[in-house]
This record gives structure tokens, sequence and C-alpha cells, in this order.
């Protein structure tokens, strides 16, 4: 018993099963994506999507939308972040709890209340800026938590009154003092918000736009092979983002940001 | 909110002497408050007030007069049935994907495991919950669907997977790629806890003679049970909410809410929005409840963990 418990057995059963979860279907896909005929392989498949304009255009676009995301997110939650940690403690909470309410209201039915509210407003329900405002929402738990969690660990108080007492106001403050501070929160979470936008599907596919994931899906209805090559590049764009976070948040795994938009 | 009410009191109660520090200071109160005003007019606008519409919507008429006509489609048999599909299928991944997670993420802990493992995993896991929706779909389509590549392995072992009744587009396919995303969510939230379990608790079971299954059955599991039941909460809303896997997988052929409602959506949108919206205030109400209880056991747990 004693020899047998110095070789974890289940433990590294339970590490290879999740290995081959995470593993096999990344691999079938690899293989589908690659296979241009009965037993032909090559990277057939890659050219014609890369040389598919649409591919670039809803790449683009999605990329588009993820920066503005982000830019959007960091403009409205630093101040906001700051301003409650620093003044207004008794306004944390009513935060703390509007930030994870995109949970509780999934995607899809924020897409109902949108389209609800603005289908007499066609300009509006037809911009893309729209789809950058509602992003927003979709990353604000997790925006909130890294932003939160990055200036719960700085003694605010201390920087700031350091900062005024030569003669800074706030807004300089927050930009050369706090910002840099916090510059891995804030970058951890911005990756994670370009990984799910560029991912999003339900609301810009209900919303009639032609995002990356809505490009994606259109090319899986007649084309298998395509597909399983779009979603190789997409896993690499995931996993870009996830490593980029990984690398700044490196022994800091409680500063790392979860996200759960499906 | 209430200690502001409480803060400009005591501004008004200062003696008059000191009437000009007292409106400096409300003018900083209140340019206080304007820092933190753009965050709430924006989620009232696009959050709040939507969510209201999609509450209000579904007790309207189309001539906008209150009606439970809604109401009646959520007693349908075609919405029950979606209703059930869908938390059977979310409950069914939330507590496979839960316990898988578990025991992954306690293998990485556990002695003669290297110490490498674990940011490797934790990285693994970040890509694979975020992996999710389209992408995913057609990963599994390539995987186990009808000429998938492990659909074919096991027809050269002489195992006809969809001779057999399986397929990718059903609950059993969906269930499995589901899980996907959630066992890696599960390792994502739930090591943080499982590194919480002190080595001195441990310690203190094992020289009052507690065997290591003493130790989980007493002492850990107990501790941990909160932090568990709470994590599988919300993989139970993570499963709940999803669209575009099954969208995807499935083509909409399958009988899920949030499908449904893209199916509502999708169609004649004027037509009734009524129905769509009923059937979201019907999620909003089951995820709600699910976040109830996590918000009560996370509760319970900090108090533990301290």
């Amino acid at each position: 018993m004693a020899a047998l418990k110095r070789f974890p057995l289940w433990s590294w059963f339970w590490l290879l099963f999740a290995a081959a979860y995470f593993l096999l279907p990344l691999y079938a896909t690899l293989e589908f994506s690659l296979q241009t005929g009965a037993h032909s392989y090559g990277l057939g498949w890659y050219g014609t999507i890369i040389h598919d304009p649409e591919f670039r255009h809803s790449l683009l676009f999605s990329l588009r939308l993820a920066l503005e995301t982000v830019a959007l997110s960091l403009v409205l939650m630093i101040p906001t972040v700051y301003g409650i940690h620093l003044w207004l403690p008794s306004a944390r909470p009513v935060v703390e709890f509007i930030s994870v309410l995109p949970f509780v209201v999934p995607p899809i039915a924020l897409a109902v209340g949108v389209i609800g509210l603005f289908q007499g407003v066609p300009w509006f329900i037809s911009s893309t800026q729209l789809l950058a405002l509602l992003y927003v929402i979709q990353a604000l738990p997790f925006t909130y938590r890294a932003l939160d969690a990055g200036m719960s660990a700085l003694d605010l108080h201390t920087l700031s009154d350091a900062a005024k007492s030569v003669g800074a106001s706030w807004p300089k403050t927050l930009w050369h003092v706090v910002l840099p501070n916090l510059r891995t929160a804030v970058l951890a979470a911005s990756f994670l918000t370009i990984a799910i936008v560029l991912g999003e599907y339900t609301i810009s596919s209900l919303l009639l736009f032609n995002t990356f994931a809505v490009y994606i899906q259109h090319i899986g209805r007649t084309e298998a092979y395509s597909a399983a090559a779009l979603a190789i590049l997409s896993f690499g764009f995931t996993w870009v983002a996830m490593l980029a976070i990984f690398v700044l948040t490196r022994g800091r795994a409680s500063r790392r940001p979860i996200a759960m938009v499906r | 909110m209430a200690s502001s009410s409480g803060a400009s009191t005591e501004v008004d109660e200062a003696p008059a002497g000191i009437g000009i520090m007292s409106t400096r200071l409300r003018r900083r109160r209140l340019l206080r408050w304007l820092i933190v005003a753009p965050f709430f007019a924006y989620v009232t606008g696009f959050l709040l007030i939507p969510t209201g519409e999609v509450v209000l919507q579904a007790f309207r008429t189309q001539s906008g007069s209150f009606s439970f006509s809604g109401m009646h489609l959520l007693t349908e048999p075609q919405t029950v049935s979606a209703f059930e599909q869908t938390i059977k299928l979310s409950l069914i991944t939330a507590v496979a994907g839960g316990l898988l997670g578990l025991f992954v993420a306690q293998a990485t802990l556990s002695r003669g495991i290297p110490g490498w493992l674990r940011p490797v995993l934790t990285t693994f896991s970040g890509v694979a919950s975020n992996f999710a929706g389209v992408p995913l779909a057609f990963a599994f389509i390539a995987t186990i669907g009808s000429t998938g590549v492990i659909t074919l392995w096991f027809k050269h072992l002489g195992l006809d997977l969809y001779g057999h009744g399986f397929t990718v587009y059903g609950l059993t396919g969906l269930s499995l790629t589901y899980i996907y995303f959630q066992f890696p969510l599960m390792i994502l939230i739930i090591l943080p806890a499982l590194e919480g379990v002190r080595r001195e608790w441990r310690e203190a079971a094992t020289s009052v003679g507690a065997t290591p299954l003493q130790f989980w059955r007493f002492v850990g599991f107990p501790l941990l049970l909160p932090s568990i039941l709470g994590a599988v909460v919300l993989l139970f809303g993570n499963a709940f909410s999803a669209y575009a896997t099954p969208y995807a997988l499935t083509s909409g052929y399958i009988n899920l809410v949030p499908v449904l409602i893209g199916e509502f959506l999708n169609g004649d949108l004027a037509s009734e929005p009524q129905l769509g919206s009923a059937l979201a205030f019907g999620m909003i109400v089951v995820i709600g409840f699910a976040v109830l209880i996590y918000a009560l056991l996370q509760r319970r747990t900090a108090k533990w963990l301290r």
C-alpha cells in the first residue's frame, strides 16, 4: 500500500484523461482540415479560406469590434473602479452586483431586449457601434473583477495622497500613478475581451452582423472541411490571447480573469 | 447610496460659520459621484432597460396592453420540453464537467506530480474554456460527427457508433461538446479553493491519526463543499445560456430554450416579439435562481476560508 501511494496512479489517470479530452478533438479537427482527398493531405482548405475576401472582412470587423470594446470598457470602468475604491466605498456593493448581472441575463436575452427596445430605431440597431456597446456589457464581469483585484492590491489612498502632495490632480494621478501599476490587470482583462469578442456569435448573428463567428457558421453550413480549418485558426487566436494572459500574470493565478460568456 | 444621504446631512448640520467650506465639500462630493455616473448611465441604458424590456414585453400583447399570453407560451408542451431538455443538459454537463474538473485539479496538487504541470494546466484550461461556440461545434463535428475522425477509428475497430443510435447532434453529443468547455472552467474556478485547503489542517488531521481518506471525508470535503456546489451552479448557468454551440452543432434542430428564442428572433421579427421575451424571461428566472443559490453558498465559503 505504501509503495502504491508513492506513485499517484489516479492523479496521472485524471491528468491523462483531461489531456486526451482536450487534445483529441483538436487532433481530429486538424486532420479533418488537412484532408484534401481520400488519402491526400495538404493546406488546400486553408488556402481557400485565406483567399476568401469574406474571411478577411469578417476577421478585421471582429478585430475592430474587439479593440473598440476594450477601449470603451477601460474608459468606462477604470474611473469607476478608481472612484469607488477611493471615495465611494458605499457604492462598491452596488457596482459589484451590477457587474455580475450580465451572467444572470444571458446574451440571447439581452439581444431580445435590445431588439424589442430599438426596433423602431433602424439606424441604431443596424449600426456596428451598438455591437461594441453590448460587448462592453458582456465583458463587464471580468473587466470589473480584474480592475477591482488590481486596485485592491495597491495602496490607493497612500498613492493618491502622495501624488496630491506634489500637486497632481486626480486625473493625473490616475494616469501617471495608478494606471502603470495596473498594467497587468488591464492587459489580462483586455486579452480576454479580445478572445471573447472574436468568438462572439449570439448577439452578432441575431442583430444580423457578419462577424468572424457568423462567417464560420456560414461556411460550416456548406463546407465542413473549410469550417474545420477555420476552427483551427480560431483556436490559434484564443491560444495566443490566453498565452499572453498567462505570461502577463505569471505566478499570480488569482489575478487571472475568468470568462463565462457562451 | 445610503451613506451619501448620510454624508450630506452631516454637511447640512455643520455650523453656519463654515458655510463656504460646506459648499465646497458638497461640490466635491457631487464631483465624486459624477465619476461613477457614466457607469450607472451606461448599465442602465444597455443592461437594465433592455432587461426590463424583456420582462415588460413578456407580459404585453402586441398592442401594448397587459396580458398573460406570453406566460401561456411557457406552459405549452414544446416550451416545457425545451426547458426540461436545457435544464437536463445543463445539469448533466455541470455535474460531469464539475466532477472531472475537480478530480483533475486535485490531481495536479497531489504529491509526486511535477509542479510545472499546474501552470500548463491552467493555461490549457483558459484556452479550452474560451474555445466555445461555433468553432467548438465544428471541431466536434470533425471529431465525433458521422464522418468524424474518432467515429472512423471506432468503425475500424468494428464499432459503428452511428449504427447504434449515437449522434453528435443529440443530447449525448451535445453533452460531450459542452463538457469540453465545462471541465476546464471548473479547474479554473476550483483550483484556488483547493489550494486554500491548508497544509496545517492536513498535518493536524494526520497527527491525530486520520488517514487521507478520513481527512477528506471529515475535513477537506465538508470545507470545500460550498465552493464545489457554487462552482457547479456557475457551470449550470454557463451551459444553460449557451446558444452558439448548440445552434452551430445542430443547425438549430434541437429543442433548447436559447435555440427556440433564436428561432423566434430569426423568423418574422415583428410577428410575436412577446413570445421570445417570455422565453428569455423564463431563462432569466432560472439563472437568477441558480445565482441566488451561488451567492448564498459563496457567503458560507468565505467565512470558512478566511
